[in-house]
């Protein structure tokens, strides 16, 4: 796919974001409003069976954060270098909360309800040497 | 209180651990044997089986070597709630009348490191995987870091939790940690996701677990001292609450399969958990038994640091938590990790759990596991 204003890159899965790869696609339910991501077709809430795709929205407040202390094991596909990897729920308002990597790896500048933004980060590289782009999200007003 | 339909008249354990050299089966046999000769009864006495293991065999094939006796023997798998699906089930045979007696069985043996998971068989896409996003390890460390803020607690209480853990193993004769480590040990262990540090997990290990039941009216026919399961039930998650391996969650919050599992028990029992003498928790790492003493209903959210704190869940405290020392220092077999919470209860109930016995004579025990994909199992035991 290609990104607005980037190289053509690979996502480490289409189906995650919007065509213009710049927000998460969920679904939302006709029936009762509840959203979901991924897309999925039944809804957890009401059990209905009518889903929309819906964009999910870029910014919204870290809801809990840990730090990923030790490389992961199959299925992981990060580098074989490790260093630690924030992980977050960030609470997008009115749709969900979403688990995602954060681009901040340090507990001590992470804090529930901070400001994030969503951004497309480079994962891993695959074997044609291409990085391969996931999505991450990163405190708002900082480097 | 209820009259309890099903009582557990033998009760048999291998111990918790590594046993190389030892299959799983063969763990499992040895707790059987002794959990038969414990009731006075002989395999050909059983009518019927429930058997759980994650990854040492199917429990059915144990006949071939405790007999081919045609008796019919059912596999169950639950993840963590696996041991008591198969006692609920038990319980179930027993109340609907089909059967008099039979063998509840648990046991597993896990290597180093196991348990990593394919996100294809919980419906989740391979990104999941591949991105760092499928650790257990890592749930546990989001949840607790939400619980502690959400109820104003500090990190300390998560290190106090596993030092009683360790000082409880210590005194068990069947536990795989035997070892007392000290709290602030505990908590300049490496951080595996932050807040928790390693001495704060349980391990994959090894053990089996293995009961006679039979009808409670009948439990004093062939034994002087049956624990009665006056209470049983296995609960799955609601829209909102939160699990592990969960990509997103919903805003709107719901209680814990714990909260629906622990009240449905407890209303089956006619008790309430005030009523509770000992108890026992899954403590996969020290932040859920801080979170399962109040989801459980032990005792009210943000009580559980002065609990901790004054020694109240000690051994001999006024609410004794994993007396034999949990999940941390025995290790998590998965098929048998919920049987031997009743075991132990068993053993503090009869009286007969030594190093580690409650003082006081406690007459009602409460067991409760949680865990993937969001479920969670508890009993209610009384004798």
């Amino acid at each position: 796919m290609t990104l607005s204003g980037g190289p053509l890159s690979r996502t480490v899965d289409d189906s995650l974001f919007t065509s213009d790869g710049t927000a998460l696609l969920g679904s939302r339910c006709d029936d009762c409003g509840a959203h979901t991501f991924p897309r999925q077709g039944g809804c957890p809430r009401c059990t209905g069976a009518s889903m929309t795709d819906v964009a999910l929205a870029r910014e919204g407040t870290l809801w809990s954060f840990t730090v990923q202390g030790f490389r992961p094991k199959t299925p992981y596909q990060g580098p074989d270098e490790f260093e630690p990897y924030g992980v977050g729920y960030v609470e997008l308002p009115g749709q969900l909360i979403v688990e995602a990597r954060l681009t901040e790896n340090d507990p001590d500048r992470l804090e529930i309800g901070m400001p994030v933004r969503m951004e497309m980060v480079p994962f891993r590289t695959d074997d044609a040497g291409e990085p391969v782009l996931t999505f991450a999200f990163t405190p708002v007003g900082r480097s | 209180m209820s009259a309890p339909a099903v009582a557990i008249i033998g009760i048999g354990i291998h111990p918790f651990g590594r046993t190389d050299g030892v299959s799983g089966r063969a763990q499992a046999v040895h707790a059987v044997r002794l959990a038969l000769a414990d009731s006075g009864l002989g395999f050909g006495d059983m009518q019927f089986g429930f058997g759980g293991s994650w990854s040492a065999g199917d429990p059915d094939t144990l006949v071939s070597e405790l007999g081919l006796t045609s008796l019919p023997f059912i596999n169950v798998a639950n993840g963590c709630a696996t041991g008591g699906s198969s006692l609920i089930s038990a319980d179930a045979m027993i109340r609907a009348g089909l059967h008099d007696i039979g063998l509840v069985v648990g046991f597993d043996k896990h290597p180093r490191g196991a348990f990593n998971t394919d996100p294809a068989s919980h419906g989740i896409g391979a990104w999941y995987g591949e991105t760092g996003l499928m650790l257990t390890t890592q749930f546990f460390g989001l949840k607790i870091q939400r619980y502690l803020h959400t109820h104003g607690m500090g990190t300390d209480v998560l290190a106090a939790i596993a030092e009683k853990a360790f000082r409880n193993g210590a005194l068990n004769p069947n536990a795989w940690r035997r070892k007392e480590i000290s709290a602030s040990e505990i908590a300049a262990a490496p951080m595996i996701s932050h807040p928790l540090t390693q001495y704060m997990y349980c391990s994959p290990g090894e053990g089996a677990v293995a009961f006679v039941v039979c009808r409670a009216d009948r439990a004093r026919d062939h034994c002087e001292n049956p624990v009665y399961l006056s209470g049983a039930a296995l609960r799955s998650r609601r829209y909102g609450s939160f699990e592990v391996f969960s990509p997103w969650l919903a805003v709107d919050a719901a209680q814990s399969p714990t909260v629906d599992a622990a009240a449905a028990a407890f209303a089956q029992a006619g008790l309430t958990p005030a009523d509770v003498d000992v108890a026992q928790l899954q403590d996969t790492e020290s932040g859920a038994e801080l979170m399962h003493m109040a989801e459980t209903g032990l005792c009210e959210h943000g009580a559980q640091e002065e609990l901790i704190s004054s020694g109240a869940t000690g051994i001999t405290g006024s609410l004794p938590i994993n007396t034999d020392g949990g999940c941390i220092a025995n290790g998590e077999p998965i098929g048998a990790s919920g049987l031997r919470q009743v075991y132990e209860t068993a053993l503090q109930l009869r009286g007969e759990a030594g190093d580690h016995q409650v003082p006081g004579d406690p007459r009602v025990g409460f067991t409760h596991v949680y865990g993937a994909p969001g479920i969670s199992a508890c009993t209610v035991l009384t004798r």
